[in-house]
């Protein structure tokens, strides 16, 4: 069984070369059993595989598998290898059923789109370089992933590349990674030079003896990786291109916030958390990092009209959670939530594709309004979703994993009070925005009728995955509701527990109730405010400071206007000043002197002899006073 | 022999080309097939290397008498650097021909002589392992060149052609000047007057001397290449010259460069190179992030192309002057891509004037709808270019930084700046022309049969690069541990740039236990960057490998 493992990334690829050649001349039907087939087969390879591992797992919990060796030289030997152990398998579950739901419900979604075929060939491809980041043994192959997730998130989303914002959306999600690519590339240099090796087992064991806590090269190492991390999993400072990425069709969205892309920069620190161990300072940046994103990205969903914007700020919130999580160590609760927001997160998406479908690629959540009557299981769906995402409790996953966050941000030895704090402000923000959000599309007056009905292929996924935005919380729960710890006890192989501080289980209940009592309060907010009513959101507004924040909210928080003057304005206006080469100028001066000397010394040629012999007698005179007073 | 013939062939292919004159067809299928036979004897070498174990460095080794009064002879050695090149300059050989295929219809039979004589020359450079012929092949690839551009280029192509011809002629002057001081010097000092390279190979020389003699040969190569700020010519002969023009020249004759730096230049005055190879590494720099800013602002699609080209020579010139077994293979593999991708971009671009009469950004946008393949072709190759891993610019870049950080960590920190810009231009390029808005309503025909063929095989040759590099690498090895043995062994090193520079064993067994560490504090364990902490875990002990010497001593060591 293991041995097939290297099929798991390799059936997505095959998919993709064979849609990238000879697609074109598929009907539609074939392309859509390559796309989706090849997916399918790599999840039920994926859960075979999982299904091996829980009952006989591998020596040491581990399988190890080289396809061949890539680069050789002076003992830096990165392979192309594949390495499963409960993180990479949890991932690889996660990518490859929530990927397969995806494209299932694509084939349908984008049944009229005239490039059904290279759509799939990118999804296939999305999913290929996703399953290859987490299967990686060594951080170079790791980093091949981690760029052909970024080259196909910039290839999705410029899907429709005919209109210019779309195109431009792209290049913007594409660059911006890139930006914390490079850094995360140039601590794979770092690493290289002072550990001699990329292999991530072999690397973590040599920093650990080689490296004290705290010194300034893990800090260095753990530093430039969360670089990258950050552009990948858009967080602040470099979360801006992820609400553009809401430019591509629907399920890239899907796919993008919920199985692949986003998650990688949390599956990077998770897979590296040796490393961050050993540089406290950096990880205690990831976790004010973390909450600092989800508040921010919090505030701004508060505002949008536009129904995918507030699900992308939603999902940076949610990373931030998990960047929180990971700060104070505790990486099965980091990882936990990142399962139930796919599940949730996916969810929402495609039951949002439903709906943006059926109104003709309408987006304004204020021109929706009453749609639960006219698309009943998309609306609970859609509900059981929203749900989750605002934890509600005891019902939703959601509320399980993001509970075990809130719990941990404040027991842990690396967390505190105001971690905590600022995770529940971020809950009550979440219920306050996701409920807005649903009241405002299902509730209320209809606006706009939906014309085109989900069939089969989109009906499936949206079941599964509430289905699983439900029950999958199950799987960890607190002391007091059960204490299952099926999922960290899984994971406990390859990650460590957390160390809790001094706090009592009587004292876990009491927060328990309070981020319950939060995430309801924020559901009856939003009924409040956007149902019941709707004045009040209005005064608020009008209010001096509520406009402002309105405003502030509504543009994020100003950090695209910020980085358009820092950094584009700037970067163009030096390029196109300087777009003729002043360098040039340098050359040409010497061209135009020597013109000029040539022009000079042509005219003192003028045939007549008195002025040669005028010349010979100055050039003697000078020629002997040089040499007598020399 | 076959060397000989590996330079005869294309030469003779190029005269019969222009002798059957007439018709355009036949001087195309001469070339071509002038060009089959040369991919067979390239052929039978590959399998010679793999198969024949050869003791020395050069596995195949021509030696004639020619002027032996001076000490000139017709010296011509191959090794995997020069087996490599070849094979480059074969492939885009045949890339030029088939390219021009359209494109040329005047004066055709002496177009494909002239392109053949390039080529020619380029096979010899690559072959020569004495001076003068090595100057002499230098100088016959650069006449045909100013030809080339001058007849069968466009705008402005006299100025281009006369631009290209001063910069490349100055440079080769400098270096005949510095091939002559050479000789001169070892004769002096050792009684033999001789252009072998084998035989130079023998001598120390006093230090001012060699530092001017290497600067004369530098100067040559850094023209070529071009490095930043004597790229200026470039973009301006790219622009100007004919599709096969600027693939040969981007492609194969900017390799030269890199070649000579290699083979002549670091071997040659080892301590000279080290002592100026910060300054070349600064300028690498410079280049690769002032061509990129450049790149970018251009509106014309050659021109952008052209000055990408300037960033990306300078990883091959960062990587060569940071002399480590990681950066001399990584330029080596950067070469060879830059070669494929560039190549490929200009016949793309060549490709498109062709259809749609105009090389403005500003008129174009949308392509893809009309042209789906060569859209899909020009993603590959701008993919290529921005670095994207699995295509062959990845290893070469990654092992250049890889190894540049090792010897400069501030350099490459500014080095890897690159990879951000590189995005910039390159999506920049591909959203103004493929995708976006249609603004010139323009409906360029898709690819021919003929043309996806050309760019399939160079975009596999790129994966192949980006997949399977070993062999690549396998075959810079005997040069590279060549060039680190000679700067390695000419100069008594400091412990650190001894380790540096020392190819291999350089980290096998770096891993020791830290209490060993502890045990053997390394004599230059005050100057480790994190020394606070009392273990010597940068540096010292056994397996000594340098960390950061650059973070303490500002930007230069």
């Amino acid at each position: 069984m293991y041995d097939l493992l290297w099929l798991i990334p390799a059936l997505p690829f095959a998919g993709f070369v064979l849609l990238a050649t000879i697609g074109s001349r598929f009907p539609r039907s074939l392309t859509a059993a390559v796309g989706v087939g090849s997916v399918g087969a790599a999840a039920i390879l994926a859960v075979l595989t999982a299904g091996r591992f829980v009952v006989s797992p591998p020596p040491d919990d581990f399988f190890r598998q080289t396809l061949w060796t890539w680069i050789s030289l002076n003992g830096f030997t990165p392979e192309i290898a594949l390495y499963l152990d409960p993180i990479s398998l949890v991932m690889v579950l996660n990518v490859s059923i929530v990927g397969f739901l995806i494209h299932l419900y694509s084939a349908e979604f984008m049944a009229d789109d005239e490039s059904y075929c290279r759509f799939f060939a990118y999804m296939n491809l999305f999913l290929g370089s996703m399953l290859t980041l987490v299967l990686a043994d060594n951080l170079l192959l790791l980093y091949l992933g981690w760029e052909g997730v970024g080259l196909c998130s910039y290839l999705l989303i410029g899907f429709w590349y005919k209109e210019p914002v779309r195109a431009k959306a792209a290049v913007k999600a594409f660059l911006v990674t890139r930006v914390g690519d490079a850094a995360m590339a140039f601590g794979l240099f770092l690493i290289l030079a002072n550990l001699g090796t990329l292999q991530i087992q072999e690397l973590t064991e040599r920093a650990v003896l080689l490296w004290p806590v705290g010194s300034k090269l893990a800090v260095a190492a753990a530093g430039l990786l969360l670089i990258g991390a950050l552009g990948k999993s858009a967080q602040i400072p470099l979360h801006t291109w992820l609400p553009d990425a809401m430019a591509g069709p629907t399920p890239v969205s899907a796919l993008i916030h919920a199985a692949t892309m986003v998650t990688a920069g949390v599956y990077l620190i998770a897979r590296m958390h040796v490393l961050f161990t050993l540089a406290p300072m950096v990880q205690y940046a990831v976790a004010v990092i973390g909450c600092a994103t989800l508040l921010v990205a919090g505030f701004s969903a508060l505002a949008q009209s536009d129904i995918k914007r507030v699900l992308a700020y939603s999902t940076i919130s949610q990373i931030g959670y998990m960047f929180l999580a990971l700060g104070v160590g505790a990486w099965s609760a980091a990882l936990f939530h990142m399962v139930t927001h796919a599940c949730f997160k996916a969810l929402l998406f495609l039951a949002c594709g439903v709906i943006i479908l059926g109104l003709h690629h309408e987006q304004n959540m204020f021109k929706m309004g009453g749609l639960r009557r006219q698309i009943p299981f998309t609306f609970y769906t859609f509900l059981i979703g929203a749900a989750s995402l605002a934890a509600l409790p005891l019902v939703t996953a959601g509320f399980y994993s993001k509970d075990e966050i809130l719990w941990a941000s404040w027991s842990s030895t690396l967390g505190g009070p105001w971690l905590w704090l600022g995770g529940l402000i971020g809950a009550l923000l979440t219920s306050l925005y996701t409920f807005r959000m649903v009241f405002l599309t299902f509730y209320g007056k209809a606006k706009s009728r939906i014309d085109r009905f989900p069939g089969t292929a989109m009906m499936i996924p949206l079941a599964v995955l509430a289905l699983l935005s439900l029950g999958i919380g199950l799987i960890q729960t607190p002391g007091v509701l059960g204490n299952v710890a099926f999922f960290s006890g899984f994971l406990s192989a390859s990650l460590p527990a957390m160390t809790e501080g001094n706090v009592s289980a009587r004292f876990e209940n009491i927060l328990l109730v309070i981020s319950g009592v939060v995430s309801v309060s924020g559901i009856y907010l939003a009924y409040l405010f956007f149902l019941k009513k709707p004045g009040l959101a209005q005064a608020l507004t009008n209010n001096p400071l509520g406009a402002v924040l309105h405003r502030c909210s509504f543009a994020a928080c100003g950090f695209d206007r910020a980085y358009h003057w820092l950094f584009v304005k700037s970067f163009v206006r030096i390029a196109t000043w300087n777009r003729h080469d002043f360098t040039d100028l340098v050359y040409r001066g010497v061209a135009g002197f020597a013109q000029v000397c040539s022009i000079i010394l042509g005219a003192s040629q003028t045939g007549r002899v008195r002025h040669y012999a005028v010349g010979i007698v100055i050039g003697a005179v000078v020629t002997i006073a040089i040499m007598v007073l020399s | 022999m076959t060397l000989i013939g590996l330079i005869v062939v294309p030469f003779i292919g190029g005269l019969a080309a222009w002798l059957a004159g007439g018709g355009k067809r036949s001087p195309r299928w001469i070339s071509l097939a002038a060009l089959g036979v040369e991919c067979a004897l390239v052929g039978t070498l590959w399998v010679r290397y793999l198969t024949v174990p050869h003791a020395t460095q050069w596995f195949v080794d021509v030696k004639l008498p020619w002027i032996p009064e001076v000490g000139v002879g017709f010296h011509l050695a191959m090794d995997g650097l020069s087996l490599l090149m070849v094979s480059l300059t074969m492939i885009l050989g045949i890339a030029a021909v088939i390219s021009s295929w359209n494109e040329i219809q005047d004066r055709v039979g002496f177009f494909h002589f002239i392109l053949m004589s390039a080529l020619a020359g380029v096979t010899g450079v690559f072959l020569a392992l004495d001076l003068v012929l090595f100057y002499f092949f230098w100088e016959v690839m650069l006449v045909p060149m100013y030809l080339l551009i001058g007849i069968w280029g466009t705008g402005r192509k006299v100025y281009a052609a006369i631009k290209f011809f001063i910069f490349t002629q100055a440079g080769g002057l400098l270096m005949l000047m510095a091939i002559l001081g050479l000789y001169f010097v070892h004769g002096w000092s050792t009684g033999t007057y001789t252009f072998d390279y084998v035989e130079l190979m023998g001598t120390r020389l006093g230090a001012p001397v060699t530092m001017l003699l290497m600067l004369g040969f530098f100067a040559a190569f850094a023209v070529k290449l071009p490095m930043f700020p004597l790229h200026v010519w470039a973009p301006d002969t790219y622009v100007a010259a004919p599709t096969a023009g600027s693939v040969i020249l981007a492609g194969v004759l900017s390799k030269t460069a890199g070649y000579g730096l290699l083979r002549f230049v670091l071997p040659l005055f080892p301590d000279a190179v080290a002592l100026f190879a910060p300054i070349a590494m600064f300028l690498a720099v410079v280049g690769i992030i002032y061509g990129a800013v450049l790149a970018f602002a251009q509106t014309d699609v050659k021109r952008l192309v052209a000055y990408s080209s300037v960033s990306h020579l300078g990883f091959v010139l960062l990587g060569i002057f940071a002399l480590n077994g990681y950066s001399l293979p990584g330029s080596v593999v950067e070469m060879l891509a830059h070669g494929f991708s560039i190549a490929a971009l200009f016949i793309l671009v060549g490709l498109l004037q062709e259809r749609i009469g105009t090389r403005e950004t500003d008129r174009m946008g949308g392509l893809w709808a009309s042209a789906p393949k060569m859209g899909a072709m020009a993603l590959i190759f701008v993919l290529a270019t921005l670095g994207l891993p699995g295509l062959g610019n990845f290893v070469g870049e990654f092992l250049v930084l890889a190894g540049a950080f090792r010897t400069n960590v501030w350099l490459t920190l500014f080095a890897a700046g690159g990879l951000i810009l590189a995005v910039i231009y390159a999506l920049w390029l591909m959203l103004r022309t493929f995708f976006g808005e249609n603004r010139g309503q323009l409906k360029p025909a898709d690819l021919s049969a003929r043309e996806m063929a050309l760019l399939g095989v160079m975009a596999a040759v790129l994966l192949w690069l980006g997949l399977f590099p070993q062999p690549v690498i396998n075959a810079t090895q005997p040069a590279v541990d060549f060039i680190t043995g000679r700067i390695h062994g000419n100069q008594e090193p400091a412990g650190e740039r001894k380790a540096i520079l020392h190819s291999s064993d350089q980290l096998t067994g770096l891993f020791v236990p830290a209490d060993l560490l502890r045990a053997n504090p390394s004599p230059v364990t005050e100057r480790s960057w994190d020394s606070r902490n009392g273990i010597s875990h940068e540096e010292g002990g056994p397996t000594s490998a340098p960390r950061f010497p650059a973070l303490q001593s500002g930007v230069y060591r």
